[in-house]
């Protein structure tokens, strides 16, 4: 299984590859010449090519794409004009609150997604089949930062059951001191009660929207899958030896309903992680989605492209995840191969 | 023909979610058409003795703080939503289904080349690398829509590959390259008029899905100008009143886009149902 892993892990190198190759070119594909833009606009003729040499841009594009990797390498993604912070500093400080946001908002989805559509592929035609078919219609159909703003005006302003969509503490709570980056886990761990449950009730929102919003395919996959498995030739053989109904749905059907879930988590990711930045924007959460929202509206590049490039790395990496952990639920995956 | 017409009412009179669906899409397409000469205020007009004022019968989606009715924006709006998804569709269709069918149908290094390249596409979360476009490119409608196209043309390339390998030996590819005809015009005369209902099906499926993506884009700042009237745009500016309590800033803005991308998704499953050569029998 080791192995197999292993080449998983070179097989996601060529997305790799792609990705510096995509974020590399964006980052020269600037409107007007970068040389110009970075002299600012009473730069002499002269000013603008000392400008063009020391940012490397007289050299060919695989010249300079050979520079751009040894800066990734060295860890330096540039600074952020408007803050001055190196853009790596402020990501690496930012990611956990956007982490947390999709992780719960994941969590959240999956709980409500997979049991909704076992019960509705196990009672066709029930109650319960027909709200699983509005649910998923409806999902895709809602922006994820429109219902977050329904919830807001719901559930803060009218029922005052949420606190202020403002970031991810109340103001009368400080941060718990910082172990993962992950304010929940981190109140946990230094045994504070009430910033922990502070923390939930901030995300409580936010995460309702992202899972909202990416329940719809998981729901509907979990659904057709799991019809499909039960009118497959071993389930009807379970069932005509006389096997115990919750056995033959729980652990013969469901198990192996689950391995397409699994292949469709890495398209919910995908949703999840453009969602997230929106939500971010309606709850003002101080994610890498508003960092890079800040950016755009001043034009700020480098934290742009190292929004991206983080991104689209953290996506290949959760692809990654997905990837083996379906070789740890479905053993014939390295008879296959 | 009249095989199929008869096939299209059946459907339409069988499904009453699909008939459903095709009358909310000309509603929409009509909203889209005559909005502009429909709206009972000009949607630029700002009004400092009607601000955020609620739904009335004056103005029936309410003002916003501006003094804007905003039922004349929702309703203007509607053309440029539309229009920015619509040519990202034909752009996407355009490049999506040639490179497609092209990679299925002739396969080797073609379908090496196409494939590599929709991984890649691929690899980013799809949201993210429109925006990195957008930013990339410059901030203008144009760069929008062809943001737009480009994270949807995977998808695309995907179903056009499949439909176009499976078809590349048929009995009628055969017929056609005995009688002579040259690769170019077997792939353009047979191969795309037999897979062009099942893209016709991605096509509104899609168109969904880029409305969302151009109001994502929008609201977060991006493309267009804000006194331009746009779904995106509208909800962004109603976005801070949701706190204070004047819902309906937001609120019709917001259903207008769910609506409109509800329609395109129900009428993909409709359509599929038309086209799905296991439902005519």
């Amino acid at each position: 299984m080791l192995r197999l892993i292993g080449k998983r892990l070179v097989g996601a190198l060529p997305s790799v590859i792609g990705v510096l190759i995509v974020t590399f070119l964006l980052t020269r594909a600037l409107p007007g010449d970068p040389a110009a833009f970075f002299a600012g606009p009473a730069a002499t003729p002269q000013a603008i090519e000392e400008v063009r040499r020391a940012l490397g841009l007289d050299k060919t594009l695989p010249e300079q794409f050979v520079v751009y990797l040894k800066d990734l390498a060295r860890g330096d993604l540039g600074n952020s004009i408007a803050t001055g912070q190196p853009v790596l500093t402020e990501i690496r400080t930012r990611l956990p609150a956007s982490l947390e946001l999709t992780l719960y908002g994941l969590l959240v989805s999956v709980l409500i997604a997979v049991p909704l559509g076992v019960l509705a592929a196990t009672r066709p035609g029930s109650w319960i089949d027909h709200l699983c078919r509005v649910m998923t219609t409806a999902g895709v159909s809602l922006p994820a930062f429109f219902t977050g703003l329904l919830l807001v005006y719901v559930l803060y302003y009218r029922l005052g059951w949420a606190p202020a969509p403002l970031g991810r503490l109340d103001i009368f709570y400080s941060a718990p001191p910082h172990v993962t980056g992950l304010y929940t886990i981190d109140a946990l761990l230094a045994g504070d009660g009430a910033t922990f449950r502070a923390a939930c009730a901030q995300l409580l929102l936010p995460v309702t929207a992202l899972a909202i919003f990416t329940l719809a395919p998981l729901a509907r996959m979990t659904r057709a899958a799991m019809l499909e498995v039960l009118g497959s030739d071993f389930i009807r053989t379970a069932r005509a030896s006389g096997l115990p109904k919750g056995k033959i749905v729980y652990a013969y059907a469901f198990r192996n309903a689950m391995l397409p879930v699994v292949t469709t988590l890495g398209m919910v990711f995908s949703f999840l992680l453009g969602a997230n930045v929106l939500v971010e924007k309606v709850f003002s959460w101080p994610g890498i989605g508003t960092f890079a929202i800040e950016a755009l509206i001043s034009s700020d590049y480098a934290p742009i492209q190292g929004f991206v490039l983080t991104m689209a790395l953290l996506y290949v990496a959760l692809n990654l995840a997905i990837d083996i952990l379906y070789i740890v639920i479905d053993p014939r995956v390295g008879f296959e191969s | 023909m009249s095989e199929t017409l008869k096939h299209i009412r059946y459907v339409l009179t069988e499904n009453p979610v699909t008939l459903f669906a095709f009358s909310l899409f000309g509603f929409i397409l009509f909203c889209a058409l005559f909005g502009p000469y429909l709206a009972p205020y000009d949607p630029l007009a700002t009004n400092g003795a009607a601000t955020l004022q609620p739904p009335s019968g004056a103005h029936w989606f309410g003002t916003d703080a501006l003094g804007r009715d905003i039922f004349s924006r929702v309703l203007v709006a509607t053309r440029l939503d539309l229009g920015i998804a619509f040519f990202s569709v034909v752009l996407t269709f355009a490049i999506g289904a040639l490179a497609g069918i092209a990679a299925g149908f002739f396969g080797g290094w073609v379908d090496r080349v196409v494939g590599r390249l929709a991984d890649t596409i691929m690899a980013f979360p799809l949201f993210v690398l429109a925006m990195g476009i957008v930013a990339a490119l410059g901030n203008t409608v144009g760069n929008i829509v062809l943001a737009t196209a480009i994270i949807n043309t995977p998808l695309y390339a995907r179903v056009a590959r499949a439909e176009a390998n499976i078809r590349r030996n048929a009995g009628f590819v055969e017929a056609a390259r005995l009688s002579g005809n040259g690769e170019a015009r077997i792939l353009l005369m047979q191969i795309l008029p037999n897979i062009l209902p099942i893209l016709m099906v991605q096509c509104s499926l899609t168109m969904g899905y880029a409305i969302l993506n151009a109001a994502g884009l929008s609201f977060i700042g991006l493309g267009i100008a804000p006194p331009t009237p746009e779904w995106g745009i509208l909800v962004a500016e109603g976005a801070a009143y949701m706190i204070s309590g004047e819902w309906w800033v937001a609120l019709f803005p917001g259903l207008a886009l769910m609506t409109a991308v509800f329609c395109f998704n129900l009428l993909g499953d409709g359509l599929r149902d038309i086209v799905d050569p296991r439902r005519r029998t």
